[in-house]
């Protein structure tokens, strides 16, 4: 079994986030492995430890990203793919076609991803890839399993669980719940820094920069505003509806 | 030119960010438990075996990962950080348990002795105190009398720690006198199951009371010639050698109590309202948490600078008891004044901080003293 895990590294979910020039400021910045990816890295070794087979990890990103890659190695991953060049730095449409093209290169039965990035949680990138690779694809999956060819996998459905069968080759897309990542031993860590990783660049890919421009550019990032003092309201029910109504009208205006 | 380097290898951050989040998921929210019930959490240490952490520092052919002390030292840290008596065992385990077999032991007895404990299959244990022989660890009164192919050791051992739990454990003992009168020691190994090794009693402690500490028995304890660990007088020389490297893992468990200590303050200060304002807009509780803050990194730069003299196979024995003195001091000081800026809430359960200031009393004695320390630095600058 070949299988894929398209990782991103994101910033750590207690990082405080600040603005400069307009875009989110990244220096001091502690950066984690997409902890949604996490569990699709975990869901692919475990695969692997239970039919064989290989996991290799593709990312897109600066050098930086170099430690959500060695991450995954040391959790037990064979090898990685890195696609460091800044044009392939776009948005949801870009890194698809991006990795659309490297995932080509590769013989696969299952690809594996997050079902979202904490960061910019669009939720898209993974699903963009299945159609691009035309194959069939799972979102927010809670559970998998594999016989054979077949693949049942359950999923989140807003509460409920949906069950949804396919064949290999399947693209799934990790939730909440599917596993309970492993922690990297040391000797995995150790051995981390020895696997192989290739780096590429769109050229590599047979890719040009026009061709995987981005489709969307952010207009403006703000940060949400400062959340003032709550206030508690006084009075019987109808007094404190009507008051609440009226806050809601005239100072927070969302009525 | 550029020679002084603070960065950590990709590595070594790793190992530490493995290390911080294992600590904080599976080990700082047993800490308050463990402190309690004085409870060995052999769980958690089963775990530690699993992901390679109990023999960080030794190499990969004795079941090792083949860590640096710099990592072993940051990892002492993050996992004293969330407990201290597990951290206190931990380092215990390695640095006294593994250590000795690892620098003094032949290839044979590092195979059968060194592997299970840095597989993390066992626990080791190392015993040096006596009731007579505290500060003065050659005053040791545990004695091995040869006798045909095997030693007869017969002595006791107090404020052992691991030992109730431990699958081998080196203990000192006196051979006989060399030509000026003064005491040939000898450090041997000991399985726990030999017949005549006991457990008298696990104390009752002020703090780091989930570490395991006991006081041991050794009546007519015979083990065969071949578990001496170097020859009949180097036991001096070698607990010497030991204590050095374990004083680096003392001063590590002393920053990673005081960062508790402190993250702990610097969170209630801020939440904390006295006379209208967070009591940190006070300057008065300001300059504490400043001063924690400093000695804090102080305390670690000196304590990687040991850790690094010792990667290099340099001299550090001035370096590692300046190490340890200064953070265990800086710590039980970081402890009070998070105490008190807790005021009240501090002297009880409810914060760590009541925990915490009794685990780091025991940094300023063991491994160790804060009085000795500055004799080992006094004699290292020629006095
Ligand atoms: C929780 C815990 C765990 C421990 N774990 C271990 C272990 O695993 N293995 C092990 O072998 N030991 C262990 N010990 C023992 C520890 O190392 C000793 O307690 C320590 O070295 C001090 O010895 P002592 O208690 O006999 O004190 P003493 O030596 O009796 O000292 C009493 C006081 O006199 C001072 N003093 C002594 N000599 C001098 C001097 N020359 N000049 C000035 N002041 C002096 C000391 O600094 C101290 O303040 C542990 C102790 C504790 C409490």
């Amino acid at each position: 079994m070949n299988i894929i895990v398209c990782i991103k590294q994101t910033f750590d979910t207690e990082a405080k986030i600040s603005l400069e020039n307009g875009a989110v400021k990244e220096d001091g910045v502690q950066f984690i492995l997409n902890p949604y990816d996490e569990y699709a890295v975990e869901e692919a070794l475990k695969i692997k430890e239970e039919q064989g087979g290989e996991v290799t990890v593709v990312t897109v990103g600066p050098a930086r990203v170099e430690e959500a890659i060695r991450t995954a190695l040391a959790m037990g991953a064979d090898e990685a793919i890195h696609i460091e060049d800044e044009a392939a730095y776009g948005d949801e449409y870009t890194i698809a076609e991006v990795l659309a093209a490297a995932i080509r290169q590769k013989s696969y039965d299952l690809i594996l991803a997050g079902n979202q990035a904490v960061d910019d949680g669009s939720g898209q990138v993974a699903v963009r890839l299945a159609q691009l690779l035309d194959i069939a694809h799972i979102s927010t999956i809670t559970k998998l399993e594999i016989h054979g060819t077949q693949v049942v996998a359950e999923r989140d459905a807003e509460g409920d669980t949906e069950i949804a069968e396919a064949s290999l080759p399947v693209l799934v897309t990790a939730q909440q719940g599917l596993n309970e990542p492993r922690y990297p031993s040391l000797i995995g860590i150790r051995k981390a820094s020895k696997k192989p990783l290739t780096k590429l660049t769109l050229a590599d890919l047979g890719l040009s920069a026009d061709a995987v421009g981005r489709k969307v550019t952010p207009v403006e990032v703000f940060l949400p505003a400062a959340k003032g003092a709550g206030r508690i309201l006084e009075g019987d029910t109808a007094m404190r509806v009507q008051e609440l109504v009226r806050e809601l009208r005239q100072t927070s205006k969302v009525l | 030119m550029t020679s002084v380097n603070f960065d950590l290898s990709q590595e070594q951050s790793m190992i530490v960010k493995m290390v911080r989040e294992f600590a904080e998921e599976e080990i700082a929210p047993k800490a308050a438990e463990v402190d309690r019930n004085a409870r060995f959490p052999i769980e958690t240490f089963e775990k530690l075996g699993e992901l390679g952490l109990l023999g960080l520092p030794i190499s990969e052919e004795y079941g090792g990962a083949g860590g640096d002390t710099i990592s072993y030292a940051l990892a002492v840290e993050e996992i004293g950080r969330a407990c201290g008596s597990t951290g206190l065992s931990y380092a215990a385990h390695v640095s006294l348990g593994c250590g000795p077999l690892y620098y003094f032991g032949t290839e044979e007895q590092k195979k059968k002795y060194l592997t299970p404990l840095a597989s993390g299959k066992a626990l080791g244990s190392f015993g040096l105190t006596e009731p007579n022989a505290g500060s003065d660890a050659g005053g040791t009164q545990t004695r091995a009398v040869r006798d045909g192919d095997s030693y007869v050791i017969n002595g006791s051992k107090s404020f052992i720690t691991n030992a109730g739990y431990a699958k081998t454990i080196v203990v000192t003992a006196v051979v006989g006198k060399d030509e000026r009168g003064k005491n040939r020691i000898g450090a041997f190994i000991v399985p726990t199951d030999t017949k005549g090794f006991s457990v008298v009693r696990t104390y009752e402690k002020m703090g780091l009371r989930g570490s395991n500490t006991v006081e041991l028995s050794l009546e007519d304890v015979r083990v065969p010639a071949e578990n001496l660990l170097g020859s009949e007088s180097a036991g001096f020389k070698q607990f010497l050698y030991t204590l050095d490297g374990g004083r680096i893992s003392i001063g590590a468990l002393s920053v990673g109590l005081a960062r508790a200590a402190y993250e702990a303050a610097l969170q209630y200060a801020k939440e904390r309202v006295q006379f209208g304002h967070t009591i940190s807009k006070f300057q008065a509780i300001q300059f504490k948490l400043a001063d924690m803050a400093m000695h804090i990194e102080l305390a670690r730069d000196m304590v990687l600078k040991a850790a690094w003299l010792k990667d290099q196979h340099r001299p550090f024995t001035k370096e590692s008891a300046m190490a340890k003195l200064f953070a265990s001091e800086i710590c039980m000081r970081a402890a009070d004044q998070a105490v008190q800026i807790h005021g009240g809430a501090g002297y009880v359960q409810d914060f760590p901080v009541e925990r915490i200031m009794r685990d780091a009393k025991l940094m300023e004695i063991g491994e160790g003293t804060s009085e000795v320390q500055r004799l080992v630095i006094a004699r290292q600058i020629g006095c």
